[in-house]
């Protein structure tokens, strides 16, 4: 059980919990993950760790109401406790060059940035964050963002904030030279649409890139192999051997239909789910 | 000596055709009548091998004639003293590759039926009600457990009866590994795993859940930190192995672990009533013969599959799984392709699987294993329609502790190196057994190695207390 300690309600579906587990804030290096079960017969999830405090024995997660666990999930109240919390899992992130990193966030993703940009400055590199969604009110955590980057540039459809297009469009300008220039390395954490994209974008320059993975998993340990994601023609545990690989060489075609794998099933399931939502069964 | 019967007493079995479609455990267990007949085939012999065949080395002839005397709380107390999962090994143990197979009657007749007994005495314990808690522990020496599957209970129930403080640590959010995620309710029914991990907790053992060592706490951090003397490994054989054949990352298909585990541990058959969902195939291929590819066709046919398919390379006499295991699925109506070699999974536009592709095969000469080499016959190719394909190939050691622990020496397979009778790592104070040390092999070998590493755990941590104490002086 993990106590929820502050619960922060960044956009109307986007939860930033404070959870307190000290052993798993000991051991936490950004780019980790813990899987959660909210609740008795409930699945197990993976999500990434966007923050990590050992001396207050907590972690941060930021949730997305998505689908029935991150609905359980997003219900619970701070003082509330989480079934199961397990991690930290899968390797830290290891960037392969210094200078100047780019972060790039899609949606929630963006929340994974805070402690691997932090830690990323605090190397002594010149860092870069690039934060994108559709409009201006579901851009999340900017100013906590600003503080752990020299540059902290925004993206939206709309043009409600920062640059009126994707978050690859401003990805290219910096590539081309404009505003803090061109990126030596870049990490790129969002839905997989966006991390494909991006891929795309850097491939030509040639610029390291590393993107953070969500495949389904259940144990997160290596046993069951859901999480199987075929790099540079070779197939991967997720869990163990990632959750972060190399951009330019992740199968992106095979990693978007294993996602998909349970939509029918998941759809189905809110849909019944939908009429006795975890808010409606609480009061 | 009065003339043996030829036949061992029958296990009562539920209905195949009833049992095919639930996970009510197939095998009723004898009745006291029953077992006191069974018991009375043993012969008693001035020199029973079938204790060398068992890997804890119960006193198998004691116990049988406690049974046969009528006198269940001696039979209990033999049993547990050398054993303490006795309700699970009955259930799940291959008797016949060990104690049965040595059995003086089985050079004639069948065997004793060891097995069942050992059910009967363990099934007749569990009604029993349970004795006060026993005294506290009584030796300073704290021991963790990284594992709660077999060898872990096994070590933790031995150092706590030798008055060691014990805390397992478990990575999963529920009890027992493989027991619990891979074994199915039909084979062995998770109210009994609950009983006898309930009596290692009424040992005092302390079981931690939702803790990973190498992840969430380092094996160093036990010792240096959280003051355990010693640490037994029992991570098992948790990674499971891939064919390396083309369609093997397409939707609908499982590892054995995978599939099991979403049935067993998260309840996806009972999807959405729970929330893990899984594919639930009208066809289920299962690749491999061994006894975790029996379980998982058995359980693709509870669940809703029409067709549950064995493929295996090889044919029938170098299957690995027990002569009951596969007996059952017989019964119970899986198709079985002897001397089949999937080469291709394939599958749609979308992605899901459609088929298994697969060579026919003769047996050649044998193979380093000493089984005949399947050989493939040229032309053979043929597509299997399935819409699910399980891996059921076996596991490797999971590297998980080794990558993050200095110094734990592994062979060429990732099987952690032990010490023959020391049960110790490369390591000091780290101790390993089970499926970690010797590969996936079975329940009672775990149990056999937990035992062992128990016994010289307290004997090192005793020898070490006496040096300490005559330093003293």
């Amino acid at each position: 059980m993990a106590k929820i300690i502050e619960k922060r309600l960044l956009t109307p579906v986007t939860k930033l919990f404070r959870v307190e587990a000290p052993l798993v804030a000991a051991a936490t290096k950004p780019g980790q993950f813990v899987i959660v079960r909210v609740r008795e017969g409930g699945e197990r999830i993976p999500l990434t760790i966007a923050d990590y405090d050992p001396d207050e024995g907590t972690i941060t997660i930021v949730v997305q109401e998505v689908g029935v666990t991150t609905r359980y999930l997003g219900a619970l109240d701070a003082g509330d406790d989480i079934l199961d919390l397990v991690g930290p899992l899968g390797m830290p992130l290891e960037i392969p060059v210094e200078g100047h990193i780019v972060g790039i966030g899609g949606g929630f993703g963006a929340a994974a940035l805070l402690c691997l940009m932090r830690e990323l400055s605090a190397r002594g590199n010149r860092t870069t964050i690039i934060i994108g969604a559709r409009e201006k009110g579901l851009l999340i955590l900017t100013e906590e963002l600003a503080e752990v980057c020299d540059n902290l540039e925004l993206c939206t459809d709309d043009g409600s904030a920062g640059l009126k297009g994707f978050v690859t469009e401003r990805l290219q300008q910096l590539i081309d030279g404009d505003g803090p220039g061109c990126p030596d390395s870049i990490v790129a954490i969002g839905p997989m649409p966006m991390m494909r994209a991006v891929a795309e974008t850097t491939r030509a320059a040639a610029i390291p890139t590393l993107v953070s993975l969500d495949p389904l998993m259940i144990d997160g340990t290596g046993m069951c192999g859901g999480c199987r994601v075929t790099v540079d023609d070779e197939v991967k545990f997720a869990c163990v051997d990632g959750p972060v690989f190399d951009a330019h060489q992740v199968d992106f075609d095979e990693a978007v239909r294993r996602n998909k794998m349970y939509v029918e099933q998941e759809q189905a399931s809110q849909e019944r789910t939908a009429c006795r939502s975890p808010a409606a069964e609480s009061t | 000596m009065p003339l043996k019967r030829a036949d061992k007493t029958p296990m009562p079995e539920r209905d195949a055709g009833l049992r095919a479609h639930d996970f009510i455990e197939v095998n009723e267990g004898y009745d006291f009548s029953r077992a006191a007949f069974e018991a009375e085939r043993c012969l008693r012999c001035q020199d029973p091998v079938c204790i060398e065949g068992c890997p804890v080395t119960i006193p198998i002839p004691d116990f049988i004639h406690e049974i046969a005397a009528g006198n269940m709380p001696g039979a209990a107390k033999i049993l547990r003293s050398a054993n303490p999962l006795p309700a699970i090994c009955g259930r799940v143990c291959p008797q016949e590759t060990q104690c049965e197979q040595l059995c003086h009657l089985g050079t004639q007749f069948i065997p004793v039926a060891i097995g069942y007994l050992e059910r009967f005495v363990a099934d007749w314990e569990r009604d029993q009600p349970l004795g006060s808690a026993p005294a506290q522990p009584s030796n300073a020496d704290k021991v963790a457990i990284i594992g709660s599957g077999p060898a872990g209970l096994v070590c933790a129930g031995e150092l706590a009866r030798l008055g060691h403080p014990v805390t397992i640590f478990e990575a999963l959010h529920a009890t027992g590994g493989v027991l619990r995620y891979g074994i199915p309710e039909f084979r062995l029914p998770k109210d009994i795993l609950d009983w006898e991990i309930g009596l290692l907790e009424h040992l005092g053992v302390e079981i931690v859940r939702n803790v990973i060592i190498g992840k969430t706490i380092t094996l160093d951090a036990l010792f240096d930190e959280m003051g355990y003397s010693a640490v037994f490994i029992g991570t098992g054989a948790g990674l499971p192995k891939f064919l390396g054949i083309p369609g093997e990352n397409l939707n609908g298909v499982y590892s054995a672990n995978e599939f099991l585990t979403r049935i067993n541990l998260m309840h996806a058959d009972q999807f959405p009533e729970m929330d893990t969902p899984m594919k639930i195939g009208k066809r289920v291929a299962v690749i491999g013969a061994g006894n975790t590819a029996m379980d998982t066709v058995r359980t693709a046919l509870r669940v809703g599959a029409e067709e549950g398919i064995i493929v295996y390379r090889r044919s029938e006499n170098e299957m690995t799984a027990r002569v009951e295991e596969h007996h059952h699925a017989v019964d119970e109506g899986v198709e079985f392709k002897w001397l089949t070699n999937p080469i291709e999974i394939v599958g749609d536009d979308e992605g899901w699987v459609t088929g298994l592709k697969c060579m026919k095969m003769e047996l050649g000469e044998p193979d380093e294993s000493g089984r005949a080499r399947p050989v493939p016959i040229d032309g053979s190719e043929f597509v299997i329609p399935v819409d699910v394909v399980v891996l059921s190939i076996g596991n490797n050691p999971n590297p998980l502790l080794v990558k993050t622990t200095a110094g734990l020496k592994t062979n060429e397979k990732g099987c952690l190196v032990v010490g023959e009778n020391t049960a110790e790592t490369s390591r000091q104070r780290v101790y390993a057994g089970g499926d970690a040390v010797t590969g996936a092999a079975t329940v009672i070998l775990a149990a056999g190695a937990g035992k062992r590493a128990a016994a010289a755990i307290h004997e090192d941590l005793s020898a070490s207390l006496q040096s300490t104490i005559s330093v003293g002086h």
